[in-house]
């Protein structure tokens, strides 16, 4: 094997990879549409509204409405902008969002067909390295974007949206340490293995908040959206966008949070591992959809909740508070592994 | 006390809480918040389907107008005196009066409105006209879906009036 797939342990014929690269990006792409529309419905039942309920039985088929609506716009963009990086930054936006979903461990190897199937795009050694390597380049898809938009709102929300990841990303990456440490592993499946006996949200909380902090800032969510910052942006990055251009972007926010969600979930909350109980192999995969719903869930409920911050308030609170405790919990983490040991 | 801008204005604050007390104040204010908005959830949505759901109204609800007939003979309680014409501050009732002939006899009087209009979009609905009324033939009754495309058909003639609406809107019950 070639050292990208390092420690997959079994040969996998071509044929499959390609396989379970299709299967694995349907299923994770049906949940955008999904979490669309849940996000509305929820919102909607946070403030003692119904939601979208007119289109289809409870307003199921909203997320095809509006996507639809999106991709049958008109093209257009402004005079003042660069033309070939105004279609491409949609599109890094995209790939990089799908390029993710690959890590996500779904269960462990299992014998399909005679064939021992890892179900997982890929197992690479570098494990977490490889989402924040993705989370790295998104970031390309939006600053290009609100550059090449030739409009100042766009930049100041690209601005926006470039320090913020910048900031956050550190400490995301330092809360991720602990658990590296814990399970001595970078791969995604052996830290799940790793995580059978105790999830590692118990003995790693501070890490989990700081994560899914940073996660929230990660994906340009409520309360630190201040990339698109409705009010005084007036859409951010995005502003000059519209029709399909558009519905990439939008597709590329919601599936950023779905992936998030199902890393926290496999990081932190044991991925397909169940407390007490030992299902059958083909549970995992539901398991691990079911708590990446779960966290996203968790996603909409924090955006009904909580106002959008300061930029300084932003700043401060990535570089003052999360990075140190971020690096606390690293080193404590460490003297304890050493300690135990 | 005059302002001076060599004053010094001290503004008295509570003492800045430490790390600790206030990173335990933001988890659990943050914790708080999240309850409300679940809370808030469960309760359910509060909101009426309005083409399907009406919002009741009150007995006393001002809404179009409607003219009425004696309930035993039929006849019309306008008399046309125009008096409702002379309290509208929107100014947007007609009346032409008529004389009842004993082989064409509409209302109970004397005379009878031969035309009466009411222009439905200069209504103000403040209830003059019925208040003006001395035979009590004009009343504000509960309807009040009365958009239209254009502004002709708001112009309400008195067989429109007359008329009972064809969906009744939703009455308050009398506790509600």
């Amino acid at each position: 094997m070639t050292p990208v797939f390092a420690e997959v342990g079994y040969y996998e014929p071509w044929w499959i990879a390609l396989l379970k690269g299709l299967v694995i990006f349907a299923v994770v792409f049906q949940l955008v549409p999904i979490a669309l529309l849940a996000e509305r419905k929820l919102l909607g039942r946070f403030q003692h509204r119904y939601g979208p309920n007119r289109v289809g039985p409870f307003g199921i088929l909203q997320p095809i409405a509006d996507i639809g609506k999106l991709v049958f716009k008109q093209q257009f963009r402004p005079r003042t902008a660069v033309g070939w990086m105004f279609a491409l930054a949609p599109a890094i936006s995209m790939l990089t969002a799908v390029a993710t979903i690959a890590i996500i461990p779904f269960s462990d190897t299992v014998d399909i067909f005679g064939t021992d199937v890892g179900l997982y795009g890929v197992d690479p050694s570098v494990g977490i390295l490889y989402a924040f390597a993705f989370g790295a380049i998104a970031f390309y898809g939006l600053m290009l974007g609100g550059w090449a938009s030739g409009s100042k709102y766009s930049f100041l929300g690209a601005m926006r949206g470039a320090a913020q990841l910048i900031s956050y990303e550190v400490a995301q990456g330092l809360s991720l340490v602990g658990v590296i440490m814990m399970a001595g592993s970078l791969s995604l499946t052996e830290i799940v293995d790793a995580q059978e006996g105790l999830w590692y949200i118990v003995p790693q909380f501070v890490g989990f908040v700081i994560f899914l902090v940073a996660g929230f800032a990660e994906t340009n969510r409520p309360p630190f959206d201040l990339p698109e910052a409705d009010a005084e942006l007036v859409g951010g990055y995005n502003t000059e966008y519209g029709g399909g251009r558009f519905a990439a972007y939008f597709a590329a926010e919601y599936l950023n949070i779905i992936v998030v969600s199902a890393i926290t979930a496999t990081i932190f909350l044991g991925g397909w591992n169940l407390p007490f109980v030992d299902p059958p192999t083909w549970v995992d995969p539901i398991v691990v959809l079911a708590k990446t719903l779960l966290l996203v869930f968790f996603f909409i409920w924090v955006r009904a909740t909580l106002p959008r911050l300061r930029y300084d308030q932003l700043m401060s609170l990535g570089w003052k508070v999360f990075l140190p405790l971020a690096t606390v919990n690293a080193l404590v983490t460490a003297i304890l592994v050493v300690v135990i040991d | 006390m005059t302002y001076k801008p060599d004053d010094v204005v001290e503004v008295l604050r509570a003492p800045r809480p430490g790390p600790a007390r206030s990173s335990y104040r933001a988890f659990g204010e943050t914790l708080r918040g999240l309850k409300t908005t679940f809370a808030r959830m469960v309760e359910g949505p509060k909101t009426l389907q309005y083409p399907e759901e009406k919002v009741a109204v009150y007995p006393r609800f001002r809404g179009r107008h409607k003219l009425h007939r004696f309930e035993d003979t039929g006849l019309e309680k306008c008399v046309g005196c125009s008096l409702c014409a002379a309290a509208c501050p929107a100014d947007c009732i007609r009346v032409v009066a008529a004389e009842n002939t004993p082989e064409n006899r509409v209302s109970a009087g004397e005379r009878y409105a031969a035309v009466y209009e009411i222009n439905l979009s200069r209504c103000i609905f403040c209830g003059y006209c019925e208040i003006a009324c001395p035979f009590d033939a004009i009343t504000m009754g509960h309807d009040y879906e009365m958009s239209d495309y254009n502004r002709g058909e708001l112009i309400f003639t008195k067989e429109m009036l007359l008329a009972e609406p064809l969906d009744r809107t939703p009455l308050r019950a009398a506790g509600e």
